[in-house]
């Protein structure tokens, strides 16, 4: 169905153009430009594959090849506007990493890679976040929660209330 | 052994380490100066060839001599890729390294720029380090402003730009080729090699990749003299003449069941034990130590009894793991059930395999379903045989796969198993005492996604449910 107005806006398609003199080639760009999209968007929707394809100068079925490799990158919907992961590796799993993901998928009611309904916090269990010296550990947006306990979890669920 | 006075962690206590005044006051980038006045490119790769340093990524090959693979009469450009994507579980050395230090990483990246004649390097950074991210830009953003980057550093020649490319999250862009596919913009899936990366890599130009630690290393050899170097670590083997040695200080991340998890600087080759007991505080609640995995979950796991192994880049192998690899020590205690331990192994690996080569894809898909299926109750006593067959084929190289990721999938298998054997028989028989024997090709059920919903509870208790319905 064809749109007339885009999908991205002035500014997303500014912040992917800054990227060029970084690269001698535009395919180059398409990781970065699917992060200033998802970043923006909290996902990459088809309609925004098709416009940074024309951007970078490429199919859009180079683009969503690239896209549909990540499953960090969201597709179908966008995320809440936190997204939380929980480390299940070994370091972390040995130490109590994957009770503390069900824990933490209770309180909040949605299963790994699900948001919650009121849009605020989607869930990720991690493979490895490289904090295995502060196992067990999370990374909510920018910020690593070490040495996470029950108590813990439960203090950041009720944080996020206020 | 006289206390060891580290180098690479020299800095990480200073307040406000990141920063360019407190790295310039500790003696930063004197080395970058004198080398670029009075060394010329070819003797900084002939000081760091005869130095013997190894790469610390994980394969420990000789960075002097991945660098002279570069071709003499390419008209260029040379690109520098910086592998930032440390994602091998139990590894976060470079991560400290970035967040803490962040102009000795960039010291060490000019200096290996200058060596390979590259004037655009990339640090490729994994996602899940967004405070690395914040550090390397700001110091970034000081050198450019005190002209260690861009244009006619210090007045030279030479130039340089360095651009932070991050990742999204997938461990095999940490693979050299995987990397360099990814930052192309493509699928990151590793590239059958030949050509090299040194020969045709990144943008189809001649590419060297090092790690974060390598380059902190090559940035000491030239501060301190090869003399140095080789006076600390493991000595090649007298009867090999091919064993370049293991020279050197190395970060040892140790965590898992110790009381003070935690990332320390030693010389090469101290002995697991001792890391464990003198810098690890020892096993948490007085208890024994059931396993180690010496070097980054796919280096496999050394028993209690090969604890006096050295951990330099022949101990590991003498006892049967895969190397030294990152040298991220994992300790599990004596309570950790080893049932557990290869089934978060084994989930890891195929959530990571990236599916380009079908026994990986496959063989690791197999192994974790196996393993959830003896999780559940239902594991037969002639899993284990298959599951081994699975890890002694899936990974050879060359053969049946193009990278590394199946050989490293398969080693947690080949030594848990082999290894811990009762414990897994032990365990198939008390919890299928009907079944443990059966020897026909087990029931289709319905597989649990094995990373749809994340934990292994709900994965336990969906199959359970699943096999009541039966």
């Amino acid at each position: 169905m064809p749109t007339t107005e885009p999908h991205l806006s002035d500014e997303i398609r500014t912040a992917i153009r800054a990227y060029f003199p970084r690269y001698p080639n535009r395919r180059a760009v398409v990781l970065p430009a699917l992060h200033v999209v998802h970043q923006r968007l909290g996902h990459v929707p088809h309609e925004a594959v098709v416009e940074i394809a024309e951007i970078l100068e490429l199919a859009p079925a180079e683009v969503l090849d690239t896209l549909s490799f990540y499953g960090f990158f969201k597709q179908d919907k966008p995320m809440g506007r936190l997204r939380v992961w929980v480390c299940r590796s070994i370091s972390c799993a040995a130490c109590g990493g994957e009770v503390l993901l069900e824990h933490l998928c209770r309180r909040l009611g949605v299963r790994p890679g699900e948001t919650t309904p009121d849009g605020r916090i989607t869930l990720e269990f991690a493979e490895c976040l490289g904090a295995c010296d502060h196992a067990p550990a999370m990374l909510a947006g920018d910020t690593l929660y070490k040495k996470l306990t029950v108590e813990k979890i439960d203090e950041f669920v009720e944080s996020l209330r206020s | 052994m006289a206390e060891y006075e580290p180098v690479l962690l020299a800095n990480i206590h200073k307040l406000d380490s990141h920063r360019l005044a407190t790295y310039e006051a500790a003696g930063g980038y004197r080395t970058l100066r004198r080398v670029l006045a009075e060394q010329s490119p070819a003797e900084v790769i002939e000081v760091v060839r005869a130095s013997n340093l190894r790469g610390r990524g994980g394969a420990g090959f000789p960075t002097g001599l991945k660098w002279s693979f570069l071709p003499e009469d390419h008209p260029g450009p040379f690109y520098m890729c910086v592998n930032a994507d440390e994602s091998e579980p139990g590894t976060f050395c470079n991560r400290v390294q970035m967040e803490l230090d962040p102009h000795q990483v960039i010291e060490g990246i000019i200096l290996g720029c200058y060596a390979t004649r590259a004037s655009t390097a990339y640090v490729y950074l994994r996602y899940e380090y967004p405070l690395a991210l914040e550090r390397l830009e700001s110091a970034m953003a000081e050198c450019y402003e005190k002209g260690y980057l861009g244009k006619n550093i210090l007045g030279r020649e030479f130039s340089l730009d360095i651009y932070v490319h991050r990742g999204a999250g997938a461990y095999i862009c940490g693979e050299e080729t995987g990397l360099i596919e990814s930052l192309e913009g493509r699928r990151a899936w590793p590239r059958i090699k030949p050509p090299f990366p040194a020969v045709e890599g990144l943008f189809r130009k001649p590419t060297v990749i090092n790690n974060v630690e390598t380059l902190t290393c090559v940035l000491h050899i030239l501060d301190r003299g090869v003399d140095w170097f080789k006076s600390i670590g493991t000595p090649s083997e007298p009867n090999n003449p091919r064993d370049p040695g293991s020279y050197g200080p190395k970060l040892y991340g140790i965590s898992g069941h110790v009381n003070r998890p935690g990332l320390v600087e030693l010389p090469l080759g101290i002995p697991c034990r001792e890391l464990i007991e003198e810098y690890g505080g020892g096993v948490r609640q007085g208890r024994r130590v059931k396993a180690v995995v010496p070097g980054g979950l796919s280096t496999g796991v050394m028993t209690e009894a090969e604890l006096d192994t050295p951990l330099d880049f022949n101990g590991p192998l003498r006892v049967g793991c895969l190397g030294l690899g990152t040298a991220g020590v994992i300790v599990l205690d004596e309570t950790y059930s080893m049932i557990d331990f290869l089934h978060n192994s084994c989930r890891f690996f195929a959530h990571e395999s990236c599916g380009q080569c079908t026994p990986c894809r496959e063989g690791t898909h197999w192994a974790v379903a196996m393993l959830q299926r003896i999780k559940a109750g239902r594991g037969r006593l002639k899993d284990l045989d298959l599951l081994l067959e699975i890890a002694d084929n899936i990974g050879i190289i060359p053969g049946t796969t193009i990278c590394g990721l199946a050989d490293g999938a398969a080693w947690p298998i080949k030594t848990a198993i082999r290894k811990f054997r009762s414990e897994f028989e032990d365990f198939i028989r008390r919890t299928n005492p009907a079944g443990y024997l059966d020897r026909q090709p087990p029931q289709a059920m319905a597989m649990v996604a094995p990373h749809g919903n994340g934990s292994t509870r709900s994965e336990a208790r969906s199959l359970k449910h699943e096999i009541r319905k039966k």
